[in-house]
């Protein structure tokens, strides 16, 4: 009994992350930078589509890095990496329901309340 | 009883890849997760929870702003901080996002040491790492009494809509609060590093278990992901 359960502890060991340390201070260093890139957009006063393009770019940009080496997700199996990424885009669909639903209350608001609310 | 026995089934089973591997792991009778220990699965099954958490924030946010007729205060002003007689607008967020980086990297590399069972390393890492979210939240305690003294509640402002201060206090707060436990998380993990816990297999406190290192990948799991929220209230509050 004994020996079959420490079998069975065997058969499911895990395999640890071991990567090099040059890695993550390469990472480290496109994170700084593309952090002063995005301060800089607020800095240098960009305005309209290319302001927000910007920050959404730096932004995925930076949390693409964080999770895919800080948080080893590129070297986990696939099922884990949808189980863990797939749900949060739901939150885009929320998005669109909220942004439509902003604009029909900003509507009523321009339309009865004189603007002012 | 006796008919619990596990059974042996002989070698472990081939892992196929690519989407395969996704329908053999979720198909498979036993555990969906196929080398991740159930520690780390659920961690991350808790971050993606806290996701929408942070998700939902965000929008009712994006929500109050979008609704408003009254003009948006505009954070690039709100945020700027004099220094030698100069205004330079969002200093303290771009210092506190730069920390927050920073305390990720030392996150990283402590979990490297850990596998290493470099206990001296590790552990130091993860005390600089506490120090780095400490001076976080520390920042955050400044900034938030600045806005304070100079009016901003969550019912009103100076500057214009109201619903500023009320999705600054709840983001800001909500991600501070996690910052905070995390700092908390660090240093009791920091200290059980340090007393040699996992080269000894000294038994925890609670579960009566023997820890590994493994512990040090999944509180880094932890703190990675308070540094990835910021990574989005940078962007979506302080920037847009």
């Amino acid at each position: 009994m004994e020996q079959v359960a420490a079998h069975a502890q065997v058969q499911v060991k895990e395999q640890h992350q071991q990567h090099p340390i040059r890695l993550y201070l390469v990472v480290w260093g496109f994170l700084f930078v593309l952090s002063a890139c995005s301060y800089l957009v607020d800095y240098v006063g960009l305005q309209g589509y290319l302001r927000w393009f910007l920050i959404l770019l730096f932004m995925i940009l930076k949390a693409g890095l964080i999770v895919a080496v800080f948080m080893h997700m590129a070297w986990e199996r696939l099922a884990l990496v949808y189980a863990i990424l797939l749900p949060p885009l739901l939150v885009l669909v929320f998005v669109a329901m909220m942004v439509s639903e902003s604009n029909y209350t900003i509507f009523t608001r321009m339309a009865f309340s004189g603007g002012a609310q | 009883m006796a008919q619990s026995v596990q059974t042996h089934t002989g070698e472990t089973l081939e892992h196929p890849l690519g989407l395969r591997g996704v329908v053999a792991d979720i198909s498979s009778d036993q555990r969906a997760f196929k080398n991740v220990s159930w520690g780390k699965a659920m961690m991350w099954i808790f971050l993606l929870s806290d996701t929408f958490i942070f998700g939902c924030f965000l929008l009712a946010y994006m929500t109050a702003r979008m609704s408003t007729p009254v003009p948006w205060p505009n954070p690039s002003e709100v945020f700027a901080l004099t220094i030698g007689g100069q205004e330079i607008p969002l200093i303290l967020i771009a210092i506190m996002t730069f920390i927050l980086i920073s305390s990720s990297g030392t996150m990283a590399m402590a979990v490297n040491f850990g596998y290493r069972r470099d206990r001296r390393t590790t552990a130091a890492l993860m005390l600089l790492t506490a120090v780095l979210g400490a001076s976080f939240v520390g920042m955050q305690a400044f900034e938030w009494s600045k806005l304070i003294s100079e009016g901003v509640r969550p019912w009103e402002n100076p500057w214009g809509a109201a619903q500023f201060g009320s999705s600054f206090f709840m983001i800001t707060g909500f991600h501070g609060t996690h910052v905070s436990i995390g700092v908390l998380f660090l240093l009791i993990v920091a200290r059980k590093v340090w007393r040699g816990d996992f080269d000894t297999e000294r038994r925890g406190f609670f579960t009566s278990r023997r820890g590994n290192y493994e512990i040090v990948e999944i509180m880094g799991l932890y703190w990675h992901f308070v540094d990835l929220v910021w990574v989005f209230i940078f962007a979506f509050f302080y920037l847009w």
